[in-house]
């Protein structure tokens, strides 16, 4: 028998949906339960107390909280100047010789690796060889090297997405290849960029494995980039695992639910703002 | 009448492809230049040679001469900023910078190194009047430059190049992509510009050519087939593959 193909055009509207809705509906079953179990043991102590330790997972999670922004604003101030100066570097500079295509085939690989192995060669390097011990630095010069591959990535695309018409505007004018690059490019490649930046954002928030092996987990307030420290999603993982406090794990989770939808928006309205500046509209 | 641009024996190649085959061309200072013939006959070419634009596409090669006031332009101690400085370029789409109207006509003095606020607003008023763009935007320098419609735009492009005051403006297929009015009102505009630029326009268009053109070339093939008064050129063209395009047989 042939089904005629209004009918498979029917079933595969169907279908689509169904995994659409099913998708959506995973993804609302989980926050909602984060949600719905977390948010009453969040309350203004809960914010403003460091952990106390204990079996019960005594205290709060100011000091997470704050190793966390710590740790996002080091590892951004290391890593995005890097990626976005490889970026420039790739799609303005390089010739395509072995030299580039090594580099290339590198990024690409170092994307594929497990954030654990990442962390053992902190681990060795920036803990033990360099001496930073366990630290936030330690930890956020390993994050960097993690978030590098995505970074340069992202932002080689943004750049190679500024219209050519752009470049031959500016050289036209007299500018040299570094001017345009600084005063048209880049500036048309920002919210290319940001993308990027805030995959990198939550990233870091996100980041454990690589974490737990180099910036030690200390619940102390951190003082300093050189302090031992612990991000809430390191914290979360030491609740659930060293403690009867799935309460306060999963309030936790919804702090950092919640940290990772403000930075979004915050960036994204940044960012449009910038494009309407611009190129007056959404374009 | 003084030769702004002479072109001796200018041969140009991509690669192992020869795009111009033995240029000898001389072009009228104050004078409105157009070059026409039929896609790949190497007009856009020849146009893109006189401010070495063409150095940014790789694997290329230049014989001959471009003397611009008697200066070869391919010579090595020749700076490629003072040359585009002097030749400037519009191409055949708008292409603002996503930037506001000032800056996008300030973008040439600042990278020439004008930094001063007052001097750069001088030059901005005094680019976009020229460009007879001023009325239509100076309530708005601040907005983006990519706001303005498809034939105010091209104005933008053309008072951003006239920033840096050029003597020589180059022009590609500037009306390809606008309407008849915006193509009627930069027409008026290259007649304003002569009196003070050399302007040199590439176009597909042939009766532009015959209606703002003091002088036109007919290209085909890498060759400057014929050269002549833009009168003489439309009317009484002496060469039979020119006559041919002209009247349409082909192209």
């Amino acid at each position: 028998m042939k089904i005629s193909p209004r009918v498979t055009h029917s079933i595969a509207w169907g279908v689509c949906w169904a995994a659409g809705l099913l998708s959506l509906a995973f993804l609302l079953v989980i926050i909602g339960y984060v949600f719905v179990n977390g948010i009453g043991s969040i309350s203004w102590e809960f914010l403003t107390t460091n952990p106390q330790g204990g079996l019960k997972g005594e205290g709060g999670i100011l000091s997470p909280l704050v190793g966390t922004l710590y740790l996002v604003a080091l590892t951004l101030l290391i890593a995005v100047p890097l990626g976005v100066g490889a970026a420039i570097y790739l799609s303005e500079y390089a010739v395509n010789n072995w030299f580039t295509k090594m580099v290339r085939f590198g990024v690409e690989s170092l994307a594929g690796i497990p954030s654990i192995v990442f962390g053992l060669f902190g681990f060795a390097l920036f803990v033990i060889a360099l001496g930073f011990n366990f630290s936030i630095l330690s930890g956020s010069l390993t994050l960097a090297c993690l978030c590098l591959p995505v970074i340069i990535r992202t932002c080689e695309e943004a750049i190679k997405a500024v219209p050519g018409t752009y470049r031959e505007a500016s050289y036209g004018l007299g500018a040299t290849k570094w001017q345009t690059i600084m005063h048209v490019i880049l500036p048309a490649a920002i919210p290319g960029i940001i993308t990027a930046i805030i995959l990198t954002v939550g990233r870091i928030v996100e980041e454990t494995a690589c974490l737990y092996v180099t910036m030690g987990g200390s619940s102390n307030m951190p003082t300093s980039v050189w302090s031992n420290s612990r991000t809430l999603s390191l914290h979360l993982y030491y609740l659930a695992m060293e403690t009867t406090a799935v309460d306060k794990a999963l309030a936790t989770g919804v702090i950092l639910i919640l940290i990772i939808v403000v930075i979004n928006f915050v960036t994204r309205w940044l960012s449009n703002r910038y494009v309407a500046m611009t190129r007056g509209g959404n374009r | 009448m003084a030769v702004k641009i002479q072109i001796r024996d200018l041969n140009f190649f991509y690669g192992p492809a020869q795009a111009l085959k033995s240029i000898n061309m001389d072009i009228y200072e104050n004078k409105i230049t157009a070059l026409i013939g039929p896609s790949g006959c190497g007009k856009t070419t020849l146009l893109r040679l006189m401010n070495r634009m063409s150095d940014l596409v790789p694997d290329t090669r230049v014989e001959g001469q471009v003397l611009i006031d008697g200066q070869d332009i391919f010579e090595k101690s020749v700076d490629v900023v003072n040359l585009r400085k002097k030749v400037g370029m519009v191409f055949q789409q708008p292409n603002p910078f996503p930037k506001t109207i000032f800056e996008n006509v300030a973008y040439g003095p600042r990278m020439l190194g004008t930094n001063d606020k007052q001097a750069l607003s001088k030059i901005v008023e005094e680019s976009l009047k020229k460009a007879a763009l001023w009325d239509e935007v100076k309530e708005m320098l601040n907005k983006s430059g990519m706001t303005l419609s498809g034939g105010q735009q091209q104005r933008l492009c053309i008072a951003r190049v006239l920033a840096v005051n050029p003597q020589i403006i180059l022009m590609d297929e500037p009306c390809s992509a606008l309407d008849p009015i915006s193509t009627l009102k930069i027409e008026e505009l290259m007649m304003d510009l002569k009196k003070e630029y050399t302007v040199i326009i590439v176009t597909h268009n042939m009766q532009q050519a015959a209606r703002v053109s003091d002088y036109t070339g007919f290209m085909l093939l890498g060759e400057l087939v014929e050269y002549a008064v833009t009168r003489e050129i439309f009317n009484v063209p002496k060469d039979k593959r020119c006559e041919d395009y002209i009247t349409g047989r082909f192209g």
